[in-house]
């Protein structure tokens, strides 16, 4: 059952991941906009490639015991 | 500038450590304590993905398309999020059927086809030669560059760094690739050796972009700030200069798909996996390393940018040159080491797959099947087996360096990269398609391959041929035959993506229709359908595997003879002793010679010399029967019945246990209620016996003695009127609760606010307690939330638990105390008095029914269903009631009402 449960987490992640890593909705954060200096679109995109990493690890690491 | 000798000497080093690293791994394996066999290890190998081209070529994207550089990275950390979908399922395919390429796999999919097999070896060397060869130049420049020699390709051949550089790697892969011959085709000293380069690829790419950032720049900041107001840079901070929406996509496609199919990463991912479970933590850490390995990328491109005028230095050696103009000799060299780490690990893993798919793939089939070879060939092929590997890794590196030569500064080497992905990604249909779809045939393999390799060809690598200057351009700015419709670049007018985008879209639509299309214009072959029926069910419980497609007779001599002669017989030896003990079998000679040791037998083969002439060979040895179709199908439909029928078995077995266990338990319920009934009968005869008794002892006492003064009459007949009040009581209270308990009681719910119904409650009842010469006193709040309860059913309860405490207090200064208050949960109420309280044991047994703590008169007073319907009442609103109490220190009644049924007081119609 939790195996189950984790490999749709797994796929809905990459499916989300997916989504985002491409048009359109990349091409939201193409804003000339700077955070501390830094393009909001490099920080977004480094973000989310972040946040999705931290997601993966947490559905591998507990999901699957 | 560096001196060479410095270079030399530091790669030199370098390569010594990584031979070390490499000759650790194997002693460690040789030992039986793998260095290789932790998730760590493996995800770190798996970053041979990361190659030169990534190393300095993403600077190079990145200085001219800004973030344009990141599908690359992005589609594998798409493809291992889901790896424990489809990584693993090749890697289970793999493992089951000691499939050692990517070649091998496909080939194995479509009956161990030869034609596939060698189609697929062909178009990977193709695609794959050049790819090497953007290595060697990788480094032969950059070290053209640091040393201020030309590059590779003007001087003698003979003093070519490029060329050493082949070299020693043909020795490592060499060493290394080809030791001994393994049934698994594992290389651990070489995975060893790959994590390593990784970790130093990386912690050289880091301390470059840490030192542009922090050192020579000033923090990410200030390189934005600058860059930003650069008018040639700020496009570089946005997407503008990325490519069209459609371009970004296709290329996250495209590598996704080339990270499952280049023949390295096959070999990495699945051929070298140790433990299927160590893909989990590759999940994120594969994808964490390419994010490391990434995030300096933009800064140290904008830095050279910003650094050197406009078109002197080549972007592509910025990780160099920047640190170099800046001083930093050793970070320098340091850098030039990690390159050179980048290039070397793919130049390695890529030799080893190619040559293990030229050697099993190509070769041997070619020689198995010609009947020369069979006549003068010696008994004992290893030798020859790891000749040809050798043979073939020096020719594959050969080539690649002769392709580098050729090509030097070309723009059909400097594009390799994606022109390499798009080759590779040819095989994706046939792989993926065999792994999941049935229906997929050798045919349409073969056809889809055929025609997707067509399409790239004509619309990527000739045009890139055509650039370069080997062809005449005009096909490629006019079209073949100058028919416009057939410009290779705008194929049929299709033209607002970028090359390898239009490449990638023409030749998946070519690919994928051929497959799907010639797979569905016939039935696959019994061969066919066994093996699609092997390797889509992979994760399914199998018993039986591939060889039930088996029929046939077999002798153990020949198959022990066959194997010896291309594995050892030592080796096969102990495999068969193995095979023979999980079987439950003392020796090799009394196992039975059936399918399954025919198909282990031919696994075993397979790994050294592939599915296809393992096939051929085994065929060569035992006498089969050809199976039909229908007989396959006979089979399938047999196994896929019976794993059916089982699963129904199972599902209804589950819901007929659920069933007993439901009847049981009704079962249980129905005896409990027996039970208290019966229970409840007994105790409700007993306590309108007692009344009766009376009733009549008095009633005959009177029949019987008519001279009975007034006064006793009078005395007898109060008794007779208040034993008969009782029994009219304890009726009218069985009714009740019979009522409440099975859910016919009537309900009239209105608004009651508690303060008045307390007072009103004191008033009626209060006489119970001034009989018993006692106090009732009430503590009151100002005001509590009004309640939407049944009015009369809560005085009932009221005056119950009122007259109960009349009942306990003792004779002298006996007090009651009714408290009103609010609690978490809503509205509360105590009746406390100071009578002898209540024993814990007792406590929870005055709740049933007929149960009554004897009242200061020493004998019970009640009915006994006091209680039991006040908290039934109680409950019936959602509140609760409970008792506590210390024996001596008196009792406390408390009921809760909850404070949802509170009426907001602005709809109040306040009726009572």
């Amino acid at each position: 059952m939790r195996k189950a449960l984790a490999r749709q987490r797994l796929i809905a992640c990459t499916l989300f991941a997916a989504l985002v890593f491409n048009a359109p909705l990349l091409w939201l954060f193409d804003a000339s906009v700077a955070v501390f200096g830094v393009p909001l679109v490099f920080l977004s995109m480094f973000g989310i490639w972040a946040a999705v990493i931290a997601v993966l690890a947490w559905i591998v690491e507990s999901g699957f015991r | 500038m560096l001196s060479s000798s410095v270079i030399v000497g530091a790669s030199f080093a370098y390569l010594v450590v990584l031979f070390g690293v490499a000759l650790y791994g194997d002693r460690r394996a040789d030992a039986g304590r793998s260095l290789i066999a932790n998730p760590w290890v493996y995800a770190l190998s798996l970053a041979v993905y990361c190659t030169a081209w990534t190393y300095y070529g993403s600077v190079g994207r990145a200085a001219t398309t800004g973030l344009g550089f990141l599908p690359v990275y992005l589609g594998p950390t798409l493809v291992m999020g889901v790896s424990w979908l489809v990584l693993l399922k090749m890697v289970r395919i793999s493992k089951a059927y000691r499939i050692t390429s990517i070649a091998d796999f496909i080939a194995s999919r479509y009956g161990k086809s030869r034609l596939l097999a060698s189609m697929v070896t062909l178009f990977a060397v193709i695609g794959i030669v050049p790819y090497i060869a953007l290595q060697l130049k990788a480094v032969s420049s950059e070290y053209g560059l640091l040393t201020g020699a030309h590059p590779g390709t003007s001087g003698d051949w003979y003093r070519d760094t490029a060329l050493y550089m082949a070299l020693v790697l043909a020795a490592f892969t060499m060493i290394f690739g080809t030791r001994h011959l393994d049934a698994t085709e594992r290389h651990e000293g070489m995975v060893a050796a790959i994590a390593f380069e990784s970790i130093v690829k990386l912690v050289a790419f880091l301390a470059v972009g840490v030192v542009v950032t922090y050192f020579i720049f000033d923090g990410w900041e200030d390189l934005f700030v600058r860059a930003a107001i650069a008018p040639d840079l700020a496009p570089l901070l946005s997407l503008d200069m990325a490519g069209s929406k459609a371009d970004w996509f296709a290329l996250t496609v495209l590598s996704a798909l080339a990270f499952l199919m280049l023949p390295r990463q096959f070999q990495i991912a699945v051929v070298e996996n140790v433990d299927e479970r160590h893909l989990k933590r590759a999940t994120w850490l594969f994808p964490l390393y390419l994010l490391l390995i990434n995030i300096f990328v933009l800064p140290i491109a904008l830095g050279g940018m910003l650094r050197f005028p406009a078109d002197v230095i080549d972007p592509d050696s910025f990780v160099l040159t920047l640190p170099l103009a800046e001083g930093y000799s050793t970070l320098t060299l340091l850098a030039f080491i990690g390159g050179l780490s980048a290039a070397t690990s793919m130049v390695i893993v890529e030799t080893i797959a190619l040559s293990t798919m030229v050697c099993n793939d190509l070769v041997m089939p070619l020689l198995l099947s010609s009947q020369r070879f069979r006549r003068w060939a010696p008994h004992d092929l290893t030798g020859l087996l790891l000749l040809i590997r050798r043979g073939a890794i020096v020719v594959i590196l050969l080539l690649g360096y002769l392709y580098f030569r050729l090509a030097g500064q070309a723009y059909a080497l400097v594009s390799i990269g994606l022109i390499s992905f798009a080759a590779v990604v040819q095989f994706a249909p046939a792989l993926l398609g065999g792994m999941y779809w049935r229906g997929a045939t050798r045919n349409g393999a073969v056809a889809g391959l055929t025609a997707g390799f067509c399409v790239w060809l004509y619309t990527l690598l000739l045009p890139s041929f055509a650039k370069s200057g080997w062809l005449p351009m005009t096909f490629v700015d006019s079209g073949m035959f100058g028919i416009e419709l057939l410009m290779p670049e705008r194929l049929f007018g299709f033209g607002d993506v970028n090359a390898t985008t239009h490449a990638l879209f023409w030749s998946m639509l070519a690919n994928i229709g051929a497959f799907v299309t010639v797979s569905l214009w016939r039935p696959p072959t019994a061969v066919e359908a066994g093996q699609a029926s092997v390797f889509v069910d992979i994760l399914k419980r199998e018993p039986r595997g591939a060889a039930r497609f088996w029929r046939g007779q077999a002798k153990i001599d020949d198959l022990l003879a066959l194997l010896a002669r291309f594995l050892g017989a030592e080796r096969v030896r102990t495999n068969f002793l193995a095979y023979a003990h999980s079987q439950g079998v003392e020796q090799i000679e009394d196992l039975e010679a059936d399918g399954h040791l025919v198909h282990f037998a031919e696994t075993l083969l397979a790994g050294a010399i592939g599915s296809v002439s393992a096939r051929v060979m085994i065929a060569s040895v035992v006498q089969e029967e050809t199976l039909g179709l229908e007989e396959v199908m006979n089979i399938l439909d047999e196994a896929s019945q019976v794993r059916a029928y089982s699963r129904e078995l199972e599902e209804k077995s589950q819901a007929l246990q659920a069933a007993t266990e439901d009847l049981r338990a009704a079962n249980e319920r129905l005896k409990e209620l027996d039970r208290v009934k019966d229970d409840f009968m007994s105790s409700v005869t007993h306590e309108l016996r007692t009344p009766l008794t009376s009733i009549r002892a008095f009633s005959e006492m009177l029949l019987d003695d008519p001279k009975i003064d007034l006064a006793e009459r009078k005395r007898f007949l109060g008794i007779i009127v208040e034993e008969t009040e009782r029994l009219t009581r304890l009726v009218n209270q069985v009714l009740d609760l019979a009522k409440i308990e099975s859910g016919h009681a009537q309900w009239h719910e209105t608004d009651v606010d508690l303060i008045e119904l307390i007072n009103h409650v004191a008033t009626t009842a209060g006489q119970l307690v001034r009989n018993r010469q006692a106090e009732l006193t009430l503590e009151l709040p100002v005001s509590v939330p009004v309640l939407r309860v049944d009015r009369d059913r809560l005085i009932q309860v009221l005056t119950n638990l009122i007259g109960n405490a009349a009942r306990f207090v003792p004779d002298e200064g006996g007090v009651v105390r009714v408290v009103l208050s609010e609690s978490e949960v809503g509205v509360r109420v105590d009746v406390c008095d100071n009578g002898p309280g209540i024993p814990q044991e007792v406590q929870s047994e005055i709740f049933e029914k007929f149960r009554q703590a004897s009242g200061s008169g020493g004998k019970p007073t009640g009915t006994g269903l006091g209680l039991p319907i006040s908290r039934q009442i109680v409950e019936q609103f959602g509140g609760r009631l409970w008792v506590t109490s210390r024996p001596g220190e008196g009792a406390v009644f408390s009921f809760e009402l909850p404070r949802k049924l509170a009426v907001s007081t602005g709809e109040s119609d306040a009726q009572g």
